[in-house]
């Protein structure tokens, strides 16, 4: 590229694809970031390209189609120079600088070795996602509890089951996807814990039939649930874990309609293994310091607040995907696309090209309807209200600082009443996850009647200060003779760059990021 | 299969898997120590947010095994130096 | 008869206030918008230094106050405040700057702080980088940590009756010819009756000073703190460059850094620390973060391969001579102000809470001495009509 992006975009999942895709496609230079080493963020998870042959993840996935036109799309674009593909970038702040923005990432192709750079860019669509939302129980610290988005990160990512006994215990139609990929890749799974009952989706049936799609990808797990004879039970949790240095067993139990265990209905079942996962978080670390506005989600959580074309409240940031809303792929995919057309409505330069043209009535058509199904979600599964009576006060909340809810507790009868001023007083939060994990479970114990929102997180990832430091020097370790994007002072790729990594300088012409 | 050295040992892994996918598929769950109550811990989230996975690669600490590729001949330590 | 206090803010200072009051005999009710130590307090790294004072009137506080948190650590119990006497290491890069650190610190050393020359620096801190030529070493620098000795010393002005009320100051109510204050209104609409109202609003000191009819000029200056992921103990004083001191007593409008690196009991290093004038501009500024791990990794060469985990930010409350303004208002009878403490609130809260309870007593309190303080009067900043100059 060697003029100037018009457009940076963070996030390279379904509506960061879709969204650089239709900005392309109006004419727009486009900078796409992301950490992973592949196209496809968490729901479209792949191993790196060179991998695939080695590592087949295909079966595992839904939607691939739109993924592969996607990944075809820009891939034509980087070897036209209009795309800069930016793959294991971290991005670890973003500011406003003039009337644009600076997006200052972090290389990591040569990891550990990390070299800072900044991308500047006239608009910024950030489209970073959500991680899965943690509720603490007794236990859950031990070594065989991960996250039901951790077992599938490590199916999706690295074609590795782990386990071979295996609980599956929160709520959301997530959890289904993630039994059907373990038991295709011959795992034991002797429970899928829902705490939610079918029937909440019958009292409130309209997002369901008008969202036909939603329907038959739930039919499909059920039907690959079943063959594989895995058990689904609703309305029960996994309400501890046990073992000594690693997990042995769980106990399960029924619950009552606000979430209590039902007494007498607690059971032990031997497991190596447990995924858990109470719906998602937004990742919202690089606009809230922005100074976007929030809004409050019906499923607890604090999202941006964008208006129908997915503007934010800051003139030049969009934001599109599970940040505005978590809503699933289909609805990021058609949010990424909205906002590509507002960047391009709004740029001078992309007035000319009405990148989408007649389709955009249809695109927000679906939105309404896709949107109506995410809120009907939380409805249908909710956090149980009565979830902390499982926990003990030795219960471990914060996993970085090791902080129990017993201390919790003692913060907030000392007056503390929400999750910033607990960590102040306990360091719950404090450690190396920055309260990601611990932040909405802690807000529920302390002031529940609200939205959960994060705290201003200034650093979005962790950097190392050999990399600030250089780049407060401006000692690049190397100068390039071909610079590969003019927009960034970024220094140019390490000659360590990892073989798996495509080679920067050419613009990935050789590259097929679709499998 | 290409090989890793973890705390000394050598580690297949396929390639284009993480540390942590490697770590996993060799049956290891557990590999760091708590600070406070010096428990187990290994990968939880596995997307690079929890900070569980935490291992050195190449003598730098504070990597998250779930994000870095592993790459023939790394060397990845578990233990955190308790120097001073 | 028992004194009616209301103290106007529950930072660090304020609790200090209320916590000398209260065990002084006095009926305090502490007033803050929000919660126990979030302000300014909540974004300090909890520096109790003598190191970075010339003799004058707030050295003279300092050591006060460094006194006073030794007994307020016995008594609160040293672990609920986390005060930690660690000690600094101030460290010169050049062989001038080690014969200007070493003038600075005879100046000290005669004004009664206890200072330990020191050349082979690395024999204190042996991760600094090879080749500083020297340093000064002050065994009395502590550490605390600030909302939690905020939040102590506020418990323990509860158990001596204290009040701790959330609302926020709209005026006051005055009576007689002088205009005594009697009382001060809240946003809820009520009056707390009052004998006398302390301004430990901090940064925020100057509106609430014009609001009680007595303004002073509070000015924030912003500051950014890095705190590093958490490591096994490696930096074991407060260690700065003697730049540092120049940077504290700056007058320079633009950005100024220079870096103080210390650990914590939690693991992490905190790096401090910028000073800019920007107003209550919140924004992320990268560039001073990086500035700072600059500076950081030359004193501390390790620091290269260790992370940045969160960065935040806050505003020292500053008067225009940079010395806080502690002691009764002669324009309004019965407000006393308690703020400007700039980038040393912490380490001067517990004197100055011992100083405004003196001042309301009538006599010296603590080892306090109202005649030992004159230089920090609001009487500096007025003219003979009582207004501001």
């Amino acid at each position: 590229m060697s003029e100037p992006a018009d457009l940076v975009v963070v996030g390279a999942g379904p509506a960061g694809m879709a969204a650089t895709a239709a900005a392309l496609a109006g004419g727009l230079r486009v900078v796409l970031v992301d950490s992973g080493t592949a196209l496809g963020g968490q729901y479209w998870r792949h191993p790196p390209e060179h991998a695939r042959a080695a590592v087949r993840t295909d079966d595992l996935h839904h939607g691939l189609r739109a993924y592969r036109a996607l990944c075809r799309v820009l891939t034509a674009h980087r070897a036209a120079g209009r795309l800069d593909l930016r793959l294991e970038h971290h991005a670890w702040s973003a500011v406003r600088e003039g009337d644009g923005f600076a997006v200052h990432v972090v290389d990591r192709r040569a990891a550990p070795r990390e070299t800072a750079g900044v991308l500047r860019t006239p608009r910024l669509l950030v489209a970073t996602g959500a991680y899965d939302r943690q509720l603490p129980f007794p236990g859950w610290d031990l070594p065989g509890v991960l996250t039901a988005g951790g077992l599938q990160a490590l199916l999706k990512g690295g074609g590795v089951a782990a386990g071979t006994r295996v609980a599956l215990g929160g709520t959301g139609p997530f959890l289904l996807p993630v039994a059907a990929g373990l038991a295709a890749r011959g795992v034991e799974v002797v429970a899928v814990c829902e705490a939610a009952h079918p029937s909440a989706w019958l009292r409130r049936p309209g997002p369901l039939l008008r969202n036909p799609a939603k329907w038959a990808e739930g039919a499909g797990y059920a039907a690959a649930l079943a063959r594989h004879r895995v058990p689904v039970y609703p309305r029960t949790a996994i309400v501890a874990a046990e073992g000594g240095e690693r997990l042995t067993s769980v106990r399960i139990a029924s619950l009552t309609p606000d979430g209590r265990p039902r007494p007498g209905t607690e059971r032990r079942v031997e497991v190596d293994t447990v995924g858990v996962g109470w719906g998602f978080a937004p990742q919202l670390d690089l606009l809230v310091p922005l100074g976007c506005a929030l809004a409050d989600s019906a499923d607890g959580n604090a999202v941006a607040a964008v208006d129908a074309g997915q503007r934010t409240t800051v003139p030049g940031l969009y934001t599109a995907g599970e940040t505005c809303g978590v809503g699933g792929a289909a609805l990021a995919v058609n949010e990424g696309r909205l906002a590509a057309q507002s960047v391009l409505t709004d740029s001078a330069a992309g007035a000319g090209h009405g990148g989408m043209n007649g389709r955009l009535a249809a695109v927000r058509s679906a939105v309404a309807r896709q949107r109506a199904f995410a809120r009907a979600m939380p409805l249908a599964h909710p956090i149980p209200p009565a979830w902390s009576s499982w926990l003990t006060d030795e219960t471990v909340v914060c996993r970085c600082e090791e902080v129990t809810a017993g201390a919790v507790r003692t913060a907030r009868a000392d007056g503390a009443h929400d999750h910033r001023q607990v960590k102040q007083l306990t360091r719950a939060g404090m450690g190396w996850c920055q309260g990601r994990m611990c932040g909405p479970a802690v807000h529920c114990l302390t002031a529940r009647e609200r939205a959960y929102e994060p705290a201003e997180r200034l650093v979005a990832t962790p950097v190392t200060l050999g990399a600030l430091a250089d780049l407060d020097e401006g000692t690049p370790p190397r100068t390039t003779t071909t610079p590969q994007a003019p927009t960034t002072t970024e220094a140019p790729p390490t000659p360590q760059a990892p073989t798996t990594s495509p080679a920067p300088t050419v613009n990935g012409a050789t590259d097929k990021e679709c499998s | 299969m290409s090989e890793i050295v973890v705390d000394g040992d050598p580690l297949p892994f396929v390639e284009g898997q993480t540390v942590a996918a490697a770590l996993v598929a060799a049956g290891r769950v557990a590999w760091r120590t708590t600070r406070v109550g010096r428990r187990p811990r290994g990968v939880f989230c596995g997307i690079g947010v929890c900070f569980d996975c935490l291992v050195a690669v190449d003598g730098t600490g504070g990597q998250r095994a779930c994000l870095v590729p592993a790459r023939p001949g790394m060397t990845v330590t578990t233990r955190e130096d308790d120097d001073e | 008869m028992t004194l009616k206090i209301v103290v106007v803010g529950a930072g660090v200072v304020g609790a200090a206030c209320a916590f000398h009051a209260a065990s002084a005999g006095m009926d305090v009710t502490v007033v803050d918008r929000g919660p126990v130590g979030a302000g300014t307090t909540s974004r300090g790294e909890g520096n109790v230094l003598l190191s970075d004072k010339e003799p004058g009137p707030e050295l003279a506080l300092a050591r006060l106050s460094r006194t006073l948190w030794d007994e307020a650590g016995r008594e609160l119990g040293p672990a609920s405040l986390e005060l930690e006497p660690k000690g600094g290491l101030v460290v010169a890069s050049t062989a001038e700057g080690l014969a200007a650190l070493g003038e600075f610190a005879a100046r000290q050393e005669a004004a009664g702080v206890r200072v330990e020359p020191v050349d082979r620096v690395r024999d204190l801190e042996p991760r600094l980088a090879p080749g500083l030529p020297g340093g000064v070493h002050y065994p009395q620098d502590a550490q605390v940590q600030p909302v939690l000795a905020a939040a102590a010393l506020l418990r323990a002005a509860v158990r001596h009756g204290a009040r701790f009320r959330t609302g926020e100051v709209v005026g006051a109510v005055t009576a007689g010819d002088r205009g005594r204050i009697t009382g001060i209104r809240t946003s809820a609409g009520d009056v707390l009756p009052a004998d006398a109202v302390v301004n430990a609003a901090g940064t925020w000191g100057g509106e609430v000073g014009r609001r009680l009819g007595a303004p002073v000029e509070v000015l924030p200056r912003r500051g950014f703190v890095l705190v590093t992921e958490p490591l096994p103990p490696r930096v074991r004083h407060k260690v700065y460059s003697a730049d540092y001191v120049a940077g504290v007593a700056s007058s320079d409008a633009g950005l100024e850094t220079s870096c103080v690196v210390e650990g914590t009991r939690g693991g992490t290093i905190l790096i401090g620390a910028s000073r800019e004038r920007v107003g209550f501009d919140t924004t992320m500024n990268p560039a001073v973060v990086a500035r700072l791990a600059a500076q950081a990794c030359r004193l501390f060469p390790f620091l290269r391969g260790v992370h940045l985990m969160r960065t935040y930010r806050g505003f020292r409350p500053y008067c225009p001579d940079h010395l806080p303004v502690v002691g009764p208002d002669p324009r309004v009878p019965g407000v006393v102000h308690a703020c400007g403490h700039e980038g040393a609130g912490i380490g001067l809260a517990p004197a100055t809470g011992a100083l405004v309870t003196a001042h309301l007593l009538g006599h010296p309190w603590r080892g306090a001495d109202p005649a030992a303080h004159t230089g920090l009067l609001p009487d500096r900043f007025l003219s003979c009509g009582g207004a501001p100059q």
